[in-house]
């Protein structure tokens, strides 16, 4: 399973790298949405729950946009059909595109916190950095692994992006919930993050129960 | 017209490889496939040897697509029985899997990647070393355009690419829809040892071109709105007839 879910993932981040259809438009929707709470909120200032939930819903929706793209190249090119043809676990195919949509993710933040802290954050950014860091990593394998999920399930049906934005949006609610709580004292210039450990107990928990219920299902979902 | 209706036991020829002694290569009976209400196909039922080829020729909407996608095991047979080199559809749909080629409407190549890309992609799922690649980009007389991406390439190009895609694990049954479309006579030769008679593969080939299916197939199946009009050898069937039984 390695070596096919290695040769998908190859193949969807090099398809990326030269078509530049997910991660530029899931970082220019991030930054905008950013920019529009600067001036909605008309403050240039937010400390703790505020903070966070400016964040994470920014994060999240951005996510929509890599979710709804996932199966694109597939879908728009035929080549769902020579991957389900070949000799492979299927689950390769959820683990290579949990894993692309992680990575989009990952650089989209790398974008995204930085404009977000001068924009919006009010405390300084850096003591909350390795707080911040956790938080995001479990955050992404949660939202990775229902993503990918979510998109195949969707890759099918007609209206494929909103199918896939209703279907995804609910699912990483409990996600959404943890982690902006995970983050909240983290943006409260607080010296000591009390509450954190246990949001991110819960981000991994969320993360492996998908997880597992991704590889025990996928290979259905893809059958006719 | 001298025909066996479909829905009769056909005789298998008899064929030189494993998959003929054991069995056809292609068994199909009592087909029934549909998309929601509408049924697709209906009372399909034929044998292929190995090494056979069979045309199946139709209308558009006729089914025939539909039936390819059966055969590869994309869709399940809703009531029938379907057996691809031996392996039941779709139970061991996964045997049959890494045999059978498919080169449907959709080329299955990425328009991003080179020539060259696409087929070490399929090479990697398919465990197939990097030789066979660089043999077939040579073999479909891509090799000055093995690094272009294939948005780049001509209609044709994209269909030699796309044979080569299909033949890269080297399987025994071939699946082929309109297989020519696109291609020039240069590069209808080029194809030929690929995926045409002279491969030496069982082939179910979906094709338009009547007069050029009687020719080279060893049976024809009709298919008039889903159901067998007709399951023949070429000997017993007139292009002319053909054309005025599916195509009125």
């Amino acid at each position: 399973m390695t070596r096919a879910a290695l040769a998908i993932l190859r193949k969807d981040l090099l398809v990326e790298r030269r078509t530049r259809e997910s991660v530029p438009a899931m970082a220019l929707f991030s930054v905008t949405v950013l920019v529009l709470f600067h001036f909605a909120l008309d403050r240039d200032s937010l400390d703790g729950a505020l903070a966070s939930g400016v964040l994470w819903v920014t994060l999240l929706l951005a996510a929509v946009l890599g979710v709804g793209r996932l199966f694109a190249s597939e879908r728009e090119e035929g080549g769902m059909d020579g991957i389900l043809l070949a000799p492979i676990d299927r689950t390769a195919v959820w683990v290579a595109k949990a894993l692309a949509l992680l990575a989009y993710l990952v650089v989209v933040e790398v974008v995204a916190v930085p404009v977000f802290a001068v924009l919006l954050l009010g405390p300084d950014l850096m003591p909350a950095l390795p707080g911040l860091v956790a938080t995001l990593v479990l955050a992404d394998v949660g939202l990775a692994a229902v993503g990918a999920l979510v998109a195949a399930l969707a890759a099918e049906s007609r209206a494929r992006e909103l199918v896939a934005t209703l279907l995804f949006l609910p699912l990483v609610v409990p996600a959404a919930v943890a982690a902006t709580a995970a983050t909240e004292p983290l943006f409260a210039g607080a010296q000591t993050a009390d509450g954190t450990g246990r949001w991110l107990i819960f981000l991994a928990a969320y993360a492996l129960l998908f997880v597992l219920l991704s590889v025990g299902v996928f290979d259905y979902l893809l059958e006719d | 017209m001298d025909v066996t209706r479909a829905g009769r036991s056909l005789p298998a020829v008899a064929g030189t490889s494993p998959e003929a002694a054991a069995g056809p290569a292609v068994e199909v009976r009592e087909l029934e496939r549909s998309f929601g209400e509408r049924p697709v196909l209906e009372g399909v039922s034929f044998d292929l040897a190995a090494g056979e080829t069979l045309a199946v020729l139709g209308a558009n909407g006729a089914g025939k697509s539909t039936l390819l996608r059966v055969l590869a095991g994309l869709l399940r047979p809703h009531a029938g029985s379907v057996r691809v080199l031996g392996a039941a559809l779709p139970e061991d749909g996964w045997r049959a899997r890494a045999r059978v080629g498919l080169l449907g409407h959709d080329s299955g190549l990425y328009r991003a990647l080179s020539a060259r890309e696409n087929l070490r992609f399929h090479a990697r799922l398919h465990g197939v070393g990097r030789e066979r690649v660089e043999e077939l980009i040579d073999a479909v007389g891509l090799g000055s355009r093995a690094q272009d991406p294939v948005r780049e390439l001509s209609r044709g190009g994209v269909q030699r690419l796309a044979v080569a895609r299909a033949v890269l694990h080297d399987p025994p049954l071939l699946l082929l829809d309109e297989p020519r479309s696109g291609l020039d006579p240069g590069a209808e030769e080029l194809v030929e040892p690929l995926v045409g008679r002279g491969s030496g593969r069982t082939r179910v080939v979906v094709t338009h071109d009547v007069e050029g299916a009687l020719e080279e197939c060893d049976r024809a199946l009709g298919l008039l709105g889903g159901r067998p009009a007709f399951v023949a050898g070429p000997g017993a069937l007139e292009a002319s007839t053909v054309r005025r039984e599916l195509y009125r």
